[in-house]
């Protein structure tokens, strides 16, 4: 396929038909109406295509667990207030060790908020989200073909690690649209699921997060540990950008860092040095990564759009050793350049 | 080299159109480009706004506050946005809705007046109203050409819809002609 101008929604939506998707479950929510509508009218197209528009996002969410533990490629997507009540279905998934692309396309909260972009479900999806010891991998794409890509490698990371993985986008990246090349990319073939359900016909395999044996509970416990580990060890993206002469380190994600971006061209034009550390996964966070990277700088600062989360993520990576300032805006507010631009003056002014 | 423009007008103008005509005419000569619209409880006759970026490095921010070029539709948009626009860019507004002396102008812009509603009328049709302001911005910013944007609306418009490339093209030459001959 060749690059295509497309809004970031349709362009998750068509990543994941490229990456084998076979299901999708979901309820609507502004602002990534685009992605369920897309998914409608191509899985329905295909022999082996399930949509279903559920009655809610919760009877979406436990869909998904029906059909990731039969074993097949499964999708849902929703905004806040909806990821907020599929959190119940996630915590299972993660219980049950089952692989399954949920995608975020934030706006602003808390409760309803509004449908304006925001970056104020940082908390939710890095932290697990839901009940119970268990974390969920994140990705942040910045641009439209990076959520592609994100997309693609999410359905192979979910299938290798048995666990749901999370698109992190917000409102612009979902709503923008930018050129974009998908390629077919399904390697469902390489995942062998031989602990899936099949029927009773098929075999005896059970899949389950109930484990009455507080000692049996506690094995699978550290079963999980020990793989949350290995993505620690193994899962971390990261980009950086003018960061070797910095003397000022911008921390930002997704849309903001690309505010964070135009920030910094301003900045560099009226000589101030400074740099950018972009976090793709959000879980695992880089924390060696960052404080490798900001060690020759003098100050962070940390750009969200919401009321400050990731800084907490970026103080635990620093583990005090330079200072940290915030700017941001929440609500659906998207932060400006100009705004980050002042954010960089004040520290460069701070010793 | 990085051009950075918002189209905005009422809704119905078709202004997010031709803002993502001219986005995928900067992707076909090879350019980064990024078209971001505004969306809320948006309804017929309400506002609409998109930003365009065409850029020949990584795109910042594709939520443009400080455009070169701004092209209003209607008279609100106008009124609301012009103090945006940065020195020595340009303001194309719609001629047809927007009187000339009724404009409070910024000293150091460019402003060209296009009469959208005449030029849709003369061709026949007045959906393609939007289109004259591809050729302004085509002749403003010489950031793509004709071609591409035939290349643009073959890929928009679809199998379908082809046959009225043609009549739309028209209607991108008249806006283009209306910018070299520097009617206001």
């Amino acid at each position: 396929m060749e690059k295509k101008l497309m809004k970031g929604n349709v362009a998750i939506a068509e990543a994941a038909i490229h990456a084998g998707c076979k299901c999708f479950f979901g309820y609507p929510i502004t602002p990534q109406n685009e992605l369920i509508e897309h998914m409608s009218k191509r899985l329905l197209k295909l022999e082996d295509g399930v949509f279903v528009q559920s009655e809610s996002e919760v009877a979406a969410i436990n869909m998904v667990f029906g059909a990731a533990g039969a074993g097949a490629r499964v999708m849902t997507s929703s905004s806040g207030p909806g990821l907020s009540l599929k959190q119940e279905g996630i915590s299972f998934l993660a219980g049950a060790e089952l692989p399954a692309v949920i995608v975020n396309v934030m706006r602003g909260g808390p409760g309803l908020g509004g449908i304006q972009p925001a970056q104020s479900d940082y908390f939710q999806a890095t932290r697990g989200g839901g009940h119970g010891d268990y974390y969920t991998m994140v990705y942040a794409p910045a641009n439209v073909q990076e959520a592609v890509d994100l997309v693609q490698k999410a359905f192979d990371k979910a299938d290798e690690y048995r666990n749901p993985v999370i698109i992190l986008a917000d409102g612009v990246i979902g709503q923008m649209m930018e050129p974009a090349e998908i390629k077919d990319n399904d390697n469902s073939a390489n995942y062998k699921k031989d602990w899936a359900v099949t029927g009773k016909e098929g075999s005896h395999n059970i899949l389950r997060s109930l484990y009455l044996d507080p000692h049996e509970l506690n094995i699978h416990n550290k079963n999980l540990t020990k793989k949350y580990e290995k993505i620690e060890a193994n899962e971390i993206m990261f980009e950086t950008a003018f960061i070797d002469d910095a003397d000022i380190m911008i921390v930002a994600y997704g849309t903001t860092s690309r505010i964070a971006r135009s920030a910094i061209r301003e900045a560099r034009e009226k000589g101030i040095k400074v740099g950018l550390f972009r976090p793709i996964t959000l879980w695992p966070f880089p924390l060696k990564e960052l404080k490798e990277a900001a060690k020759n700088t003098k100050n962070v600062v940390v750009a969200e759009m919401s009321s400050g989360q990731m800084i907490y993520d970026v103080k635990l990576a620093l583990e005090g050793s330079k200072p940290v300032s915030f700017v941001g805006e929440a609500g659906g507010i998207i932060p400006t350049t100009k705004q980050i631009l002042e954010a960089i003056e004040l520290a460069s002014k701070e010793e | 080299m990085e051009t950075k423009m918002i189209f905005a007008g009422f809704g119905g103008q078709g202004v997010l159109l031709a803002g993502q005509l001219i986005a995928e005419a900067g992707m076909q000569k090879g350019k980064n480009v990024s078209w971001m619209p505004s969306y809320g409880p948006e309804m017929r006759g309400g506002t609409a706004n998109c930003s365009v970026v065409i850029s020949d490095d990584i795109i910042g921010t594709p939520i443009i506050l400080d455009p070169q070029i701004l092209v209003a539709m209607n008279k609100p948009s106008l009124e609301s946005m012009q103090n945006m626009v940065v020195e020595n860019g340009t303001i194309i507004y719609n001629s047809s809705l927007i009187k000339k002396d009724e404009i409070n102008k910024i000293n150091g812009i460019n402003y060209i007046g296009l009469p959208c509603s005449e030029i849709a009328l003369e061709l026949g049709n007045p959906k393609v109203q939007n289109m004259p302001i591809i050729g302004a911005v085509m002749e403003v910013t010489k950031s793509f050409n004709e071609d591409d944007i035939k290349k643009a609306m073959l890929s928009k418009f679809g199998e379908t819809k082809a046959k009225m490339i043609d009549l739309n093209m028209e209607a991108v030459a008249k806006g283009k002609e209306t910018v070299i001959k520097g009617v206001n």
